[in-house]
């Protein structure tokens, strides 16, 4: 079964009240056309897990000027006014966690792990409710899974299998997100028949996406 | 002093804190202007938290796809290369970061330290900052000594924590401090500075070293 489909029938997929799951740091390696798409359907009361909430012009931060989220999990939303008055206001519910916490949170799911222990987080806010484990003396924070309805990637190169290869500094959330979603879409920079990619130089394994859109195509 | 003599100051003082061949991630603001004073014969490769070491200056013909922390435009020096956000923090809290450098709001003299959020009025994220406090072997705290007149150099921080006692040295335009197990250890003078103007500068407890100089600044 290909795996391949438009850019419009990807975005339908998500539906309101999802959870989904953003590549990308500061818009740096974030499926820009599938985000275009989800601002054009409009789809609302979504849950965004991404690192940051970007600018109010590139990214996820298009889909919070169009208040499609009820909830933001991020590790920073500085540089996008809009989220911090959404957030003042009431508007949208924001959990911020710190990025390395994040990022292992986000493996745990895809991973079959019950969680990670990390002392990032001792003795400040985010230790609040989490339980605590002794390991061999040292101290750590229980950080549990973090799963998402859709998993939303780009990647400058896949084939048709899904196999992912990233360029310059693009990577960052995209390969450890493509597991942790019920669904994984990848925007494809380029896209490329089966057998044009090395598969010594894959970055991440096509076995976790489940579509591919062709970012390349007009 | 004016505010970028003042800076430079500071982040001179720091990059006499690096040593060669150390991974060294710098905070955004004053921070990034610590390479430019590295001194000679000193290298020292620089870590991106979006994924990759060997971060180099922005380059003339911008390659869109290579960015900083900031999302903004950099390039990648020989012998860096890129990973993912699980690798690069495995870097940070894995001990394999040999310094970090960050601006603060408030530093205690537990060594504590909030740079995060100010609640109701300003927050932004702490982004990878809570993990290259905890993480990095060395912590270098670079900011102004005071803001708006007011001390940040306090007895205990009382804006939310963004990592208990895990500050190594604060390095200011007035002062150089060491943080040790008995309290903050006051060791340099910025040149133009007295002992009293750092002492009513500061809140917390300082200790003079025996040994007190002037900055070679």
């Amino acid at each position: 079964m290909g795996k391949q489909t438009s850019i419009e029938q990807a975005a339908a997929l998500i539906k309101d009240g999802d959870t989904i799951m953003v590549g990308g740091f500061m818009a740096n390696g974030t499926p820009e056309k599938l985000i275009d798409a989800l601002v054009a359907a409009g789809t609302k009361n979504l849950t965004l897990i991404c690192n940051d909430t970007s600018f109010v012009d590139k990214g996820v931060g298009k889909m919070v000027v169009n208040k499609q989220f009820k909830k933001i999990i991020s590790t920073h939303i500085g540089l996008n006014k809009e989220t911090g008055r959404q957030m003042s206001a009431g508007e949208t519910e924001v959990d911020l966690v710190p990025q390395g916490t994040l990022v292992e949170r986000i493996r745990a799911a895809g991973f079959g792990l019950g969680g990670i222990l990390t002392p990032t987080g001792l003795g400040t806010l985010i230790e609040e409710g989490k339980e605590k484990i002794t390991v061999d003396g040292k101290t750590y924070l229980l950080e549990k899974p973090l799963f998402a309805d859709v998993a939303l990637l780009y990647a400058h190169k896949v084939d048709k299998a899904g196999n992912m290869i990233y360029k310059g500094s693009e990577n960052n959330f995209n390969n450890v997100m493509a597991s942790a979603a019920r669904v994984t879409i990848v925007e494809a920079g380029e896209l490329v028949e089966i057998g044009r990619i090395d598969p010594n130089l894959v970055n991440t394994p096509g076995v976790f996406v489940n579509h591919i859109v062709d970012g390349g195509a007009e | 002093m004016d505010k970028d003599q003042l800076q430079e100051n500071i982040a001179k003082r720091v990059a006499q804190e690096l040593k060669d061949g150390q991974l060294v991630n710098l905070g955004i603001g004053l921070p990034t202007k610590v390479p430019t004073y590295i001194p000679e014969g000193v290298s020292v490769m620089l870590h991106s938290e979006n994924g990759f070491v060997g971060l180099g200056p922005t380059p003339e013909t911008v390659d869109p796809t290579i960015v900083n922390a900031g999302g903004q435009p950099v390039s990648i020096m020989p012998g860096g290369c890129f990973f993912d956000s699980a690798a690069s923090f495995g870097i940070i809290r894995g001990g394999h970061l040999d310094v970090t450098v960050l601006g603060a709001l408030q530093v205690d003299q537990e060594g504590s330290i909030a740079n995060y959020m100010i609640p109701g009025k300003l927050v932004p994220g702490m982004g990878g900052a809570m993990d290259l406090l905890t993480g990095a072997k060395k912590v270098i705290v670079a900011m102004e000594h005071t803001a708006k007149g007011e001390p940040k150099i306090l007895k205990r921080c009382t804006l939310p924590l963004t990592a208990k006692s895990q500050v190594d040295m604060i390095v200011t335009e007035m002062a150089v401090i060491e943080v040790t197990s008995g309290g903050l250890l006051l060791t340099e003078i910025g040149e133009g500075f007295t002992l009293e103007e750092v002492l009513s500068a500061t809140e917390a407890d300082l200790i003079v070293s025996e040994s007190l100089r002037t900055c070679l600044q």
